[in-house]
C-alpha cells in the first residue's frame, strides 16, 4: 500500500477545506495511505520567503524535518505548499551554507533536516503512482457529458514543479478523459488568477479572472476544476464581485480536481465537501444533455 | 582618484551592494548578468500592464544605477509570484526571485512606493505565523484592509459572510501544540540578519 505523509496546508484547514475533503476521501477510497504530519506549521508561502528568505526556508523546513521522521514522501495538495517546500529542498540543495544556517534554527527546536523527503502533488500521485488504469478501473459512476475546463494555475508547474509540462500540462486533462468527462480546450490553464492581489488590488484580480471565466465560457465548459486554493476561491468566491465589476452573469461551479474524481468513484458530494461550494456543481443536468448536438 | 563614469551616490552604493549580496544567496542568482533586455519577462507577465515599471525596466535600471528608483516603484509588490517570466526567460533569470530580493531590500532599507502600502501585508503575515504557527486567514484580511483601506471592508462583507456561514473562513485561530517550536526557530534564523 502507498503511504504519504499528508501535509494539508493552512489553506485546507479553512477556505480550501472542500479541497480537504474531497483529497482525503478519495485517497481512502483508492487506497492511498495519507497520514497528517502532526502538529506541521505554515509553509510560510510565499508572503514569508519573499521578505525573509532563512526565516523562511527555516520555518518550511520544519514540516520537512518532521516528514523526514515519519520516513516517507509528503503528499502537499496547495499549489502554494508545494512550490515553498520544493524550493526550500532546493535551496538546501544548492548550498552547503545555507543549508547548515536552516539547520542551526532547526535545532532551536531540536530537529534536524538531513535527508530530503520528495515533495509530491496529489494529481502527480494520481496519474503516475497509481496510474490512470488503476483509476479507472474503480470508476464507478463516469462523469460523460461533463464537459470539463481544466485550469492549472500557476505553482504546480512553475517554477520547476516536475511532474508536467509548465506551458501545456496534460495531467488533469488525462484523468478527467479516464473518469469519462469531456476536456474542453483551454487556453488560459496555466494563465495566473492573480493570488493575493484580490486582498490588495482586487481591480486587476478580478480582471485577470473575468478572463479565465470568459474563456471557459467560450470553449463551453460546464465547470473549471482547479488544484489550487487561491484560484479556486478568485474564481468562485468572487465570481459575483466580477460579475457586478463587469456587468457580466457568469455561474460557473468551480470545483478542485479531487472532487470529479470522487464523485466518478461513487462518492457523496457531502463527503467530498462539494456542499461548502457557493455555486454548486449539478451533475444531472450535464450528464443527461450527453448525445445532445 | 575613482573613475567619475564607475562612481555611485554613496546611497545607491549601499543600495547596489544589498542588491548582489541578495542574488548570490540563491540559485542561479548571477545570471541576471545574462540579460539581453529582449522583453519576453514583460510580454509574459500577465500584471505589466498594471506595473509603472515592467520586469525588463527592473533590470535597465538597476544597470543604470537607480535602484532606489526601482523600490520606490510598485512593482516589486505587485508581481504575483506566477513565475512565467522564470520559465520564459532565455537566457535563465530568476526574475521571480530577483523580485522578492529586491523586496528584501525594500523591507530591510524602509524605501515603498507611495500610497501603496501592499508590504504591510507581508508585514502582518509574518506576525501572524509568530503568534499562531499558522496563517489565520481572517485576522490577516481584517488586519489588512484595517490599517490599509478601512472602507474596502464593506465592499467584502458579503464575501466574507458567505464563506463563514459554509464553515470556509475560521473565526478562531487554531495555534500549534509546539508554537514555541516555530517562535524559537524564527528567533534563531532571524540573527543571520534581516532579509537573509
Amino acid at each position: 500500500m502507498m503511504e504519504f505523509a499528508y501535509y494539508p496546508g493552512c489553506s485546507l484547514e479553512h477556505t480550501a477545506s472542500p479541497y480537504d475533503k474531497s483529497i482525503r476521501a478519495v485517497f481512502k477510497a483508492l487506497g492511498i495511505g495519507l497520514h497528517e504530519i502532526e502538529d506541521w506549521n505554515c509553509c510560510g508561502a510565499t508572503m514569508y520567503m519573499s521578505v525573509k528568505k532563512i526565516v523562511g526556508y527555516a520555518i518550511s523546513a520544519r514540516n520537512l524535518a518532521l516528514a523526514q521522521n515519519m520516513g516517507m514522501q509528503i503528499c502537499a495538495p496547495c499549489s502554494s505548499c508545494y512550490t515553498i517546500l520544493r524550493k526550500t529542498n532546493r535551496h538546501i540543495a544548492w548550498d552547503p551554507r545555507e543549508r547548515a544556517k536552516i539547520n542551526e534554527a532547526l535545532k532551536a527546536a531540536d530537529l534536524s533536516y538531513d535527508t530530503l523527503v520528495e515533495i509530491r502533488h496529489p494529481l502527480d500521485i494520481l496519474v503516475n503512482d497509481l496510474g490512470l488504469s488503476a483509476v479507472a478501473a474503480k470508476v464507478s459512476n463516469p462523469l460523460r457529458g461533463l464537459r470539463v475546463a481544466p485550469y492549472y494555475g500557476c505553482q504546480i508547474v512553475r517554477p520547476h514543479g516536475g511532474f508536467d509540462d509548465v506551458d501545456d500540462p496534460v495531467h488533469m486533462d488525462e484523468l478527467f478523459q479516464c473518469l469519462g468527462a469531456e476536456v474542453v480546450p483551454y487556453p488560459c490553464k496555466v494563465r495566473c488568477c492573480g493570488g493575493m492581489l484580490m486582498t490588495t488590488q482586487d481591480e486587476i484580480a478580478l480582471a485577470l479572472n473575468l478572463k479565465l471565466l470568459e474563456a471557459a465560457t467560450d470553449n463551453g465548459a460546464q465547470v473549471i476544476a482547479t488544484a489550487c486554493p487561491l484560484c479556486q476561491m478568485n474564481l468562485e468566491a468572487y465570481q459575483q464581485k466580477i460579475n457586478k465589476a463587469f456587468g457580466s452573469s457568469f455561474r460557473m461551479p468551480v470545483v478542485y480536481f479531487s472532487h470529479l474524481v470522487g464523485l466518478a468513484l461513487g462518492l457523496e458530494p457531502r463527503e467530498l465537501g462539494l456542499d461548502k461550494l457557493m455555486i454548486p456543481l449539478d451533475l444531472q443536468p450535464a450528464l443527461a444533455s450527453e448525445g445532445r448536438p | 582618484m575613482a573613475n567619475r563614469v564607475l562612481t555611485f551616490p554613496k546611497e545607491e552604493a549601499e543600495l547596489r551592494s544589498a542588491f548582489w549580496d541578495q542574488v548570490s544567496s540563491f540559485p542561479e542568482g548571477h545570471k541576471i548578468k545574462l540579460c539581453l533586455q529582449c522583453g519576453t519577462c514583460t510580454g509574459t507577465c500577465p500584471i505589466s500592464y498594471a506595473m509603472d515599471i515592467t520586469p525588463r525596466q527592473i533590470i535597465a535600471l538597476f544597470r543604470a544605477g537607480l535602484v532606489e528608483q526601482i523600490l520606490e516603484s510598485r512593482t516589486i509588490w505587485l508581481c504575483a509570484s506566477c513565475y512565467s517570466c522564470t520559465v520564459r526567460c532565455p537566457v535563465g533569470i530568476r526574475i521571480t526571485d530577483t523580485l522578492y530580493s529586491l523586496k528584501r531590500i525594500a523591507m530591510e532599507k524602509g524605501i515603498y512606493p507611495r500610497q501603496f502600502p501592499v508590504h504591510t501585508l507581508s508585514r502582518l503575515f509574518v506576525n501572524n505565523v509568530y503568534r499562531y504557527g499558522r496563517n489565520f486567514e481572517l485576522g490577516l484580511g481584517l488586519k489588512y484592509l484595517l490599517s490599509t483601506n478601512p472602507l474596502k471592508l464593506f465592499s467584502n462583507v458579503g464575501y466574507a459572510f458567505s464563506m463563514i456561514s459554509r464553515g470556509r473562513l475560521g473565526l478562531i485561530p487554531r495555534r500549534l501544540k509546539r508554537v514555541k517550536q516555530i517562535r524559537a526557530i524564527i528567533t534563531r534564523a532571524n540573527q543571520f540578519g534581516e532579509g537573509q
